[in-house]
């Protein structure tokens, strides 16, 4: 039987897998966006199994709302992507470094 | 939904409303040229909603089943970030336009984060306040990297966009663990789960919300995007986010402690003394070795965050009252500072330098005395009303048994004085003769040399922020 705590396992895992393809990810910042993507979703499939786990409709509800932002997010990320691309002629992560911080 | 709850969302519907409605009148009618108009249209609009939010009396409105909430401690934090967002928008018009920056969508985009913010200081729900977060994060992703030909912006604006996002899953992972186990995502629930001892996943909750709300007031050590971002963006995109996102999280934080989790001040009051420490010092330390005005500026709003978390932190009404009063004092430096900045050029092309202003007290002594003024303040030196704003929060720490944090305080104060005295001295007695431009803009000018007249004037009673801070904490906590 597949119970709350396995879904949950299931999205720490890939949220922490999320975290640290930010932090580790050193070849390319399209890798840093699946890295947000797979967070946002980990977040989701919290929310559902809560929801289903509560019988309670409001965990959907945020789950729809997470999925919206999400694509509006990951789209001003290519956008701003985009521009960098055609300034730097590159989108090495270890090329993102014009400012020391 | 009642007919009632849209009168209480009413100046938010109507500043998207306009939003919207500039985007049509922008795309159609004469693009760029029509900026001027708009950014001035914007302004005026932001000054009215906030002269009519502000004027509304006391009392306290729910909507939407309490997922909004519209009282005291909202309708601070809204007059507040609507008049620093106007008051940038208006300085920032004669910059821009001198650069090709004036893009119509640049004010409108300020209008869609100022109803985000709006949102965010009104949330009484999980769902609100990731929706108000949002929508002002996108949009303040898009200024950042406003100026789409320069490496810097795009750079500046790439970074905020990829830590800003981390820190958005950061926060709603929180809210989700949250949600689980409160059973809810009304804050008004969750303040009755989370009351006593408390289970692993409300304090998982609550300590990944506090990260993720960390990131948005940049706080050490969730500050690494600030510095980088600051630089990066073209400045009057800085100025705005030194001021208004910052009053808005500071407002978010606030809400979330008290409403949410008001019932555990103990298990958040930690987390948010150790955060304020943090940021002090960082802030305090590593703006020593700045050569770039703007970097400088970054490290010094870290260290202002510090102490506005430590009135947070003290979980009281005053406390509150402290940050309120602390923040409005820190907005209205950082207008005049940053019009400083802004004035900052050689042969009209803009310079951020440190070392550039050497002698610039012999160009235009004036502003120059204006700025001595601002950064006095900024450092806290008495009388000038900088102090009084760290005298507040330093007396809610003392008030709240964090004796400690208070003497933390004023020693990274001490440390902090240090690199904006550097910049009076270089001012003042410089080695070499300062390669700026005299004179600025009439507006620029008008809010540096006000922003200091507030400064001296106010330390007589405040202007009456105090009484009226005090009325809005009272409103959040009880």
């Amino acid at each position: 039987m597949i119970g709350l705590e396995h879904y949950l396992t299931v999205a720490a895992t890939l949220f922490v897998i999320g975290i640290f393809g930010i932090f580790l990810n050193r070849k390319n910042v399209i890798i840093l966006l699946m890295s947000i993507e797979l967070m946002l979703l980990a977040v989701n499939i919290n929310l559902v199994a809560f929801s289903a786990y509560l019988a309670d409709l409001t965990g959907q509800v945020f789950t729809l709302f997470v999925l919206t932002v999400a694509a509006a997010e990951a789209a001003i990320g290519l956008a701003i992507l985009v521009c960098f691309f055609r300034n730097r002629g590159t989108i090495d992560v270890e090329d993102v470094n014009v400012m020391k911080g | 939904m009642q007919p009632g709850d849209l009168s209480v969302i009413l100046p938010e519907i109507i500043l998207s409303l306009f939003a919207m409605a500039g985007l049509m009148v922008g795309a159609y009618g004469g693009k760029d040229k029509t900026a001027p108009m708009l950014v001035w249209t914007t302004s005026a609009l932001m000054v009215a909603l906030a002269a009519w939010i502000g004027l509304q009396g006391a009392g306290r409105a729910v909507a939407f089943g309490g997922m909004f909430i519209d009282d005291g401690f909202a309708r601070f934090a809204k007059v507040t970030v609507l008049l620093s967002a106007a008051a940038i928008l208006l300085m920032s018009e004669g910059y821009m336009q001198r650069r090709g920056l004036l893009r119509f969508e640049y004010p409108l985009l300020i209008a869609l984060a100022a109803v985000g913010m709006m949102m965010m200081v009104s949330a009484g729900d999980l769902i609100a306040l990731y929706m108000g977060l949002e929508l002002q994060s996108l949009a303040l992703y898009v200024v950042a990297s406003l100026r789409r030909d320069s490496v810097k912006s795009t750079e500046a604006g790439l970074k905020y966009f990829v830590l800003g996002a981390l820190s958005s899953g950061l926060l709603l992972y929180g809210a989700s663990l949250t949600y689980g186990f409160a059973g809810t995502t009304l804050f008004s629930g969750i303040i009755e789960a989370a009351q006593g001892e408390l289970p692993l996943g409300l304090l998982f909750g609550l300590a990944f919300i506090s990260a993720g709300l960390a990131f948005k007031v940049s706080a050490a050590p969730f500050h690494m995007w600030t510095p980088d971002v600051y630089e990066g963006a073209p400045t009057p995109i800085t100025a705005f986010f030194a001021t208004a996102p910052k009053m808005a999280a500071m407002g978010l934080f606030a809400r979330v402690v008290h409403d949410a989790f008001g019932g555990i001040v103990g298990d958040w009051q930690q987390i948010l003394a150790f955060l304020s420490v943090a940021s002090m010092y960082l802030g305090a330390v590593a703006a020593i070795g700045q050569t770039n005005i703007k970097r400088l500026m970054a490290y010094s709003s870290i260290a202002h965050m510090g102490f506005a978390l430590m009135g947070l932190a003290a979980g009281t009404a005053f406390g509150v009252q402290a940050m309120l009063v602390y923040m409005a004092i820190y907005i209205t430096m950082n207008i005049g500072t940053f019009a400083f900045i802004m004035s900052m050029e050689k042969d009209g092309a803009p310079v951020v330098t440190i070392a550039s202003l050497s002698q610039y007290s012999r160009r235009d002594p004036l502003k120059a005395l204006a700025m001595l003024v601002l950064l006095f303040s900024l450092a806290g030196v008495p009388p000038l009303v900088g102090f009084f704003g760290k005298y507040y929060v330093l007396l809610a720490a003392v008030d709240a048994g964090l004796g400690w944090l208070a003497v933390a305080g004023v020693i990274a104060s001490v440390i902090g004085a240090f690199y904006y005295l550097r910049i009076v001295y270089l001012m003042y007695f410089g080695a070499e003769d300062s390669e700026l431009d005299a004179g600025a803009s009439p507006i620029l000018s008008g809010f540096l040399v006000a922003s200091a007249a507030i400064m001296v004037l106010g330390v007589v009673n405040l202007f009456g922020v105090e009484a009226v801070a005090e009325a809005a904490a009272a409103t959040l906590v009880n």
